[in-house]
């Protein structure tokens, strides 16, 4: 029973950003950032809205326009939609907040600054269409959206290298639209039909139509998240980016379109999934979380060990997808699914949290010594102790250590991966874990050091609210260990996942 | 052997996709990236109204043209952005390529 209330808060996580974005154009700089925070804390509260509406009354869907299938667009919220509706507002909220007090703060202001919060709040709206949105055409618009966005904010400062990792990240992205745009036009060829649901149940499995648009549309995706080794361009994007917009685009970008892998992987082709391919993303996945965290360690540059750590822990979530798909001719009971999928959806939730909270807290450290070098964070526990302690905590979930959300996702992982037998992930994943820990545990360190070792003695200003921004991230990538029931019967509403267990055949495809 | 109109522009359309997609990473200058990626887009466009045009004696499906005039939309507004960055980086540093040694 879709109520006219519903179907006004289905919109509003899209719409309340957009008009957001669009008064910021206008109106004076000096009102942007609180104009610009009205309208974050108004499309938290829509997100929260519409997930205590999928708690209550299940899954939700709206067709936009009055236009049914398969004509129309349409948005559907599930659990999975709604979990990471409610990750882009619980990080964004912060960053915004972090965002306003260090632009103030630092000078000289590159010209770019008064345009952070139009972009921010484009980039937000587009996000939040792509989790709600069940159109594939709609996506391609809504990825192109949040590219342009991204772009924009990565070369806010002006800056010759932030320039130029800009535009690498640009053509990445365009390819990735591209072949991404490619599989939606060979997936409608065969199908007549844009709307993932319908596709889903409509599209040929066998035919190799199907699957080249898969493989397109996957390709198109990957670089887009990153994974190893189509990474070419984020270590440096995220790196030479400001503070605030590095976070945004570690904790959130490469998230969306991974969140469109899933639906795709699980929703839309899963007839055409072959074992041998989900084995290929895992290997590519543990590979990228070995080798993330092995060049993060080699970094003598705080950001740019930030960001290949980045690389590193999108692997992680690459990990799932062989597990979740079953060998040809398996029988009987898979109960490591459940684990499997949460795992994902954990990583990518306390990443989420942990990475906005560690490059804010670097942002800090960059801030107040100057420096973007390594020996900017020594004795740093003795003159910015909140931001350290942000550091770690963001740090201690990065790593796997419990009680923090990366320690629910990487159990949840290691007990999928024993008890599907596919012990050979097991190996990837805690030696990524090792190395992790060995650039986390080298920062804080360094920052023990005693305070006759620091290189500047007075330190430029800080002012609070960065560091409780920080600081409240990084409590939120620990808490958000403690309520793993809660989010696990959310993501449970109307699931993708929680179909009937079916192996993969030889061809590929369910029978 | 019989071939189709809408088939013809299908090849076409993967071929010019493919080396396209192969001219974007080998060339050297923005502008000869950026040319390529609106001709991944025109393959793309292509091969979206050859699809439309499929049944031969009814009318055209209006589907694949609206998603072709968004589609150009999109990607006047990318090679916009993409042309004004490559002249800003040129202006900022003298350069015409990611690789560029001058």
């Amino acid at each position: 029973m879709i109520s006219n209330s519903s179907k006004l808060l289905s919109m509003l996580p899209i719409v309340l950003p957009l008009i957001g974005a669009l008064l910021c154009f206008v109106i004076p700089p000096r009102w942007r950032s609180f104009i610009g925070l009205l309208f974050s804390w108004s499309t938290l509260a829509a997100c929260f809205g519409l997930v205590w509406l999928l708690a209550t009354r299940g899954l939700t869907e709206h067709h936009l326009g009055g236009w049914e299938a398969p004509l129309g667009i349409r948005l559907r919220i599930d659990g999975l939609a709604g979990v990471f509706l409610v990750l882009t507002g619980m990080v964004g909220v912060p960053v915004g907040h972090f965002a306003m007090s260090f632009f103030k703060q630092k000078q000289p202001a590159s010209r770019g600054v008064p345009f952070f919060w139009p972009l921010w709040l484009f980039l937000w709206a587009s996000l939040n269409g792509i989790f709600l949105s069940a159109d594939l055409f709609n996506l391609y618009v809504l990825l192109e959206i949040m590219g342009l966005a991204a772009v924009s904010l990565a070369i806010l400062s002006g800056k010759a290298a932030a320039l130029l990792a800009g535009l690498r990240y640009f053509f990445a992205a365009l390819v990735g639209s591209m072949l991404y745009l490619m599989g939606v036009v060979l997936a409608y060829g065969s199908a007549g039909t844009l709307d993932l649901g319908l596709l889903g149940a409509s599209l040929p499995a066998e035919s190799i139509t199907v699957r080249i648009a898969f493989a397109l549309m996957m390709a198109g995706l990957l670089i887009k998240t990153a994974l190893f080794p189509l990474h070419f361009w984020l270590p440096e994007a995220h790196s030479s980016a400001e503070a605030p917009v590095s976070a945004i685009l570690s904790a959130l970008v490469v998230k969306a379109s991974f969140y469109l892998i899933l639906r795709l992987w699980v929703e839309v082709f899963d007839g055409s999934v072959t074992f041998a391919a989900a084995q290929a993303l895992g290997a590519l996945g543990g590979v990228a979380a070995v080798w993330g965290s092995y060049q993060a360690l080699r970094q003598t540059q705080l950001k740019r060990m930030v960001a290949h750590s980045t690389v590193g822990q999108i692997g992680y979530l690459f990990l799932i997808f062989p597990l979740i798909t079953l060998s040809p001719g398996w029988e009987g009971e898979a109960p490591w699914l459940t684990s499997a999928w949460t795992a994902g959806i954990y990583q990518a939730l306390a990443h989420g949290f942990a990475k906005s909270a560690m490059f804010l807290a670097v942002g800090i450290f960059v801030l107040a010594v100057g420096s973007d070098d390594k020996s900017s964070v020594l004795n740093m526990v003795g003159r910015l102790p909140m931001t350290t302690f942000a550091f770690a905590l963001a740090g201690t979930s990065l790593i796997g250590l419990p009680p923090s959300g990366g320690f629910v996702a990487k159990w949840m992982l290691l007990k999928a991966t024993f008890s599907s037998g596919q012990w050979w992930w097991a190996p990837l994943i805690v030696w990524g874990s090792f190395l992790t820990a060995g650039y986390v545990f080298m920062i804080l360190r360094l920052s023990f050091a005693p305070s006759e070792a620091a290189p500047v003695k007075a330190l430029n200003p800080v002012p609070k609210t960065l560091e409780v921004t920080a600081l409240a991230l990084g409590i939120g990538a620990i808490l958000i260990g403690f309520r793993a029931e809660e989010v696990m019967s959310l993501l449970e509403i109307a699931s993708p996942f929680a179909e009937s267990v079916q192996p993969v055949t030889e061809e590929g495809g369910h029978d | 052997m019989d071939i189709e109109p809408h088939q013809l522009y299908a090849v076409t359309a993967g071929m010019v996709f493919c080396m396209s997609l192969a001219g974007v990473f080998l060339c050297r200058h923005f502008f000869q990236k950026i040319i390529a990626i609106n001709m991944l887009g025109a393959s793309i466009f292509l091969l979206l109204v050859s699809i439309g045009a499929r049944d031969e004696d009814g009318f055209p499906d209006p589907v694949p043209h609206a998603m072709v005039i968004t589609g150009l939309v999109v990607a006047v507004s990318a090679s916009a952005f993409a042309l004004g960055l490559a002249r800003r980086i040129h202006r900022t540093t003298g350069r015409t390529g990611f690789s560029d040694t001058e």
